[in-house]
């Protein structure tokens, strides 16, 4: 197992090394300019912004430059846009906002998702059957889009409870309101897969076997169909805990958390070069770790997987 | 009176803690000293920002939002009252020399920064140097370009140390400006974040971290309390601020919120006190729910179509009849009165009708009837000899953007027998293509630099850098240069705006307006400043009754 570990972090590093420059080119084809300006920006303005921001060196230069402070320093360079903030700055502002609220909401999401898939399966075809399957596809209509502002009418016009955006630290009141909207569309994918792949086991032949053998049901769930039907979930589970930590950038632009799903697409459209590639990098590190945590939670969860 | 006694007594014990002096005068104003108005326990003041503001360094800001913050936190030379007009800040005065070429201003002498450092004639030197100096790379370096100040095109080209600029300290509180053409409307440029002074010792110990709450030295009527980007900032009252007395609004508190009907619902729900820009289409039914909060004012900006009149672009709109044509076939009124709805006015010149001491030009197509400049455009055509024409039209996307040109569009066809192709890009991509001239004709807009005819006409000068449908005409830029040194500058603009309507140099659609929502119980606010420059030290919060 640990030389498999090894191995697949050997592979990780390449992988994000292509990761990088295939971003950086993407970039460099797009039309536009970080400086670009309705004003139209003299060219010695313009001359002397390249020159500060290194865009008056060639390519491989800068890339090489590039990799070269993100490898050894993990120095993402200035902001183009924010000009007297680095990437390292607004990461580190902007990833422990939605790092908090992508960790509750994976929380809620298999909570409540887990749970209403397994009463969906284990009662299957009852009335908790049909009443889990409604909330899940409920939850799946209607996206966080939708949910977000009928949220925000709810508790935050009508009732007056919760505040309708900010995040002021992270204080309860103002996580609660982009956990949900979040978390639902998660949830109910969740609870869609727990039911079907529980479903799936609990017609296999050894559960008929433990039940033939006069166990309890609830041991049975528990303890003999839970580990095998957790593995379709644990698939979805990897990338999904990444695109929750990593935020939503419409549960940032709407809740105005300050998240990093936010820096995000602004930068995108602002061609705030260095912003996109240090989140960028962000995310696809992050993915390639759950990743390889889902690999190694196949091989304890299921004996057959060899590597 | 009970609250009067115990207001003076606890200032009394506050003022033994000399490290508090803004709380002894929290609770000391119960009525407005000249309205004489019950104002309200709380003097607070809060705003919805659209965007988060890239930066609060004055030198280095390119952009609304920001200059909006650096306006309280920081004080120029010159600021500007209610209407818009000028009024000393740091400055007590000027004294214009030379024929508007050199200015001196006397600084006075109870200004201070935050540390408790008077700010001196050196500062500002100081600043406009940072402002210009190559190594800065301030992307509004061509302001101080703009302002014509001695050296400033060789500085920010690096051809010359920032030390050679024409300003200079005579002494701690006489500041001299020397400017290479005359320019009469120098000071009014002084209220713009890029001219502000700058604490030097402060720049230079925190380099660019030195905007920050903890670090920043300031001169304005507020300090930097928090920032969260992308989500709000605080100020607070400034007590080393020399008009700290009169400063009633406590704690100022912008938040940023993106969407624009979020941002309404939160709003609605009371938590802030001012909503710019509104959503749009919904001013009519906020005037007629809310009448005292909803508010539309002259802005000062011009939207219009600008025709690409490069050599090798399309050839039938070399012909002034085509454009002429294409001008007078746009109907303005549907456009804002059924689509914008907010108080905008349809424009037929390019400067705003509301620029300070603009003479509106009389254009001949502003007095006809539509039915009369459609068959004009009509007759145009058929002079011409145009029967089928295909054009381009580029804007950035946007739902605004989209329904103007999808109107105007029908308009050509339907009148015209014009076909027409609309082209949508993001913000970015747009700038490319238009500077690229990759269009036929593209939406543009133009927002005043300063308020004075001159930010707009200017434009259309051939070397203007934002001209971007390179509009050239001899007449033209030889009535803007005569207009920098004449007495009368509004009779060459006069000219100037008569040659943009014979030529139909481009397509004047609209002059902008503001239309937001504030709190009545927030007074003060200017209605009449169409640079919508407020300054929250002139807001006071009346008791809510």
């Amino acid at each position: 197992m640990t030389a498999f570990i090894l191995r697949r972090l050997a592979i990780a590093i390449p992988t994000i090394l292509a990761l990088i420059v295939f971003s950086f080119l993407l970039m460099e084809a797009a039309p536009g300019s970080p400086f670009a300006s309705e004003r139209g920006v003299p060219p010695a303005v313009l001359a002397n912004l390249e020159a500060k921001y290194g865009l008056d060196r060639s390519l491989l230069e800068r890339m090489g430059i590039y990799v070269w402070n993100v490898m050894t320093q993990f120095d993402f360079g200035p902001s183009f846009k924010f000009k007297d903030r680095t990437v390292n700055d607004l990461i580190a502002q902007g990833f422990p906002v939605t790092l908090t609220y992508g960790f509750w909401s994976f929380l809620v999401a298999i909570t409540v998702g887990g749970t209403l898939g397994l009463l969906a399966a284990v009662y299957h075809n009852s009335w908790l059957d049909t009443l889990a399957v409604g909330i899940s596809v409920g939850a799946q209509v209607l996206p966080n889009f939708v949910m977000a502002p009928i949220l925000v009418l709810i508790f935050t016009l009508w009732l007056g409870w919760l505040p309708g955006g900010g995040w002021r630290g992270g204080q309860a009141a103002y996580v609660i309101l982009p956990v949900i909207a979040l978390s639902t569309s998660y949830m109910a994918s969740i609870a869609r897969i727990t039911r079907s792949s529980m479903l799936e086991v609990l017609g296999a032949g050894f559960i008929r076997t433990a039940r033939a053998k006069g166990l309890p049901m609830r041991r049975i769930v528990l303890r003999h169909a839970l580990k095998p039907a957790l593995l379709p979930i644990i698939s979805y589970l990897g990338p999904a805990f990444v695109g929750m930590i990593t935020g939503s950038v419409l549960i940032d632009v709407f809740f105005s958390t300050g998240g990093i799903g936010q820096f995000f697409v602004n930068s995108a459209l602002a061609r705030d070069y260095s912003v996109i590639m240090g989140i960028t990098i962000l995310i696809g590190t992050l993915t390639v770790l759950f990743n390889l945590l889902v690999d190694v939670l196949y091989a304890w969860i299921d004996p057959k997987i060899r590597y | 009176m009970f609250h009067k006694q115990i207001a003076t007594v606890s200032a009394a014990a506050l003022l033994a803690f000399s490290a508090v002096p803004g709380l002894a005068e929290t609770h000391a104003m119960t009525e407005h000293p000249e309205t004489g108005e019950a104002l309200a326990a709380e003097q607070t003041y809060s705003y919805r920002l659209l965007d988060q503001f890239p930066t609060l360094d004055p030198q280095l800001n390119e952009e609304t939002a920001g200059n909006h913050v650096i306006r309280q936190l920081f004080e120029g030379l010159m600021i500007q009252d209610a209407e818009g007009n000028l009024r000393p800040g740091v400055a007590e005065g000027f004294e214009a020399s030379e024929g508007n070429t050199v200015y001196t201003f006397k600084l006075r002498e109870d200004a201070t920064w935050s540390n408790g450092d008077p700010v001196t004639a050196q500062d500002f030197v100081y600043g406009w140097q940072r402002a210009a100096d190559p190594e800065t790379a301030s992307p509004y370096a061509w302001y101080v370009e703009l302002t014509s100040m001695k050296n400033a095109a060789q500085i920010v080209a690096g051809e010359m140390d920032p030390s050679e600029l024409g300003v200079e300290a005579v002494d701690e509180r006489t500041l001299k400006v020397t400017l290479t053409q005359p320019l009469p409307y120098f000071p009014a440029m002084t209220t713009y974040a890029t001219l502000l002074p700058a604490h030097k010792a402060t720049i230079e110990e925190f380099g660019s971290d030195w905007t920050r709450p903890e670090n920043m030295v300031n001169n304005g009527a507020y300090n930097l309390k928090e920032l969260a980007l992308n989500e709000y900032f605080t100020l607070e009252k400034n007590p080393e601020y020399w008009d700290a007395e009169n400063v009633i609004i406590e704690e100022v508190t912008g938040l940023v919120i993106n969407d624009e009907n979020q941002a309404l619902t939160r709003y609605e729900s009371g938590e802030f006190d001012m909503l710019e820009p509104l959503p749009a289409g919904a001013y009519p039914r906020l005037e007629e729910e809310r009448p005292d909060e909803a508010h539309s004012v002259p802005r000062l900006c011009s939207y219009y179509y600008a025709f690409n009149l490069r050599d090798d672009a399309k050839p039938e709109l070399q012909d002034p009849k085509v454009r002429e044509a294409l001008n007078l076939a746009v109907d303005r009124e549907v456009i804002v009165d059924q689509i914008l709805q907010g108080g905008q006015t349809p424009a037929y010149n390019f400067a705003h009708a509301a620029t300070a001491g603009f003479e509106m030009p009389n254009i001949a197509m502003a007095s006809m009837s539509q039915a009369e400049r459609d068959a004009r455009a009509k007759e145009l055509m058929e002079e011409a000899g145009v029967d089928e024409l295909e054009l381009k039209l580029i804007y950035n996307t946007s739902e605004n953007h989209k329904q103007i040109a999808t109107v105007v569009t029908q308009m050509w066809k339907q009148k015209l027998g014009v076909e027409t192709t609309l082209e949508n890009m993001e913000w970015s991509t747009y700038l490319d293509v238009r500077k690229a001239g990759n269009f036929d004709l593209a939406r543009s807009a133009w927002c005043g630099d300063y308020n004075e005819a001159s930010t707009f006409l200017d434009l259309l000068t051939t070397t203007h850098g934002s001209n971007d449908g390179q509009f050239s005409n001899e007449e033209y830029d030889a009535l803007m240069a005569a207009s920098k040194t004449s007495d009368t500058p509004n009779e060459q603009y006069s000219q100037a705006e008569q040659i943009i309507a014979e030529q139909s140099a481009i397509i004047p659609v609209y002059h902008y307006s503001n239309t937001f929502l504030l709190n009545p119980a927030v007074k003060g606010f200017p209605m009449q400043n169409v640079e919508n420059n407020w300054y929250v030290k002139d807001f006071y919060r009346t008791a809510e009754e």
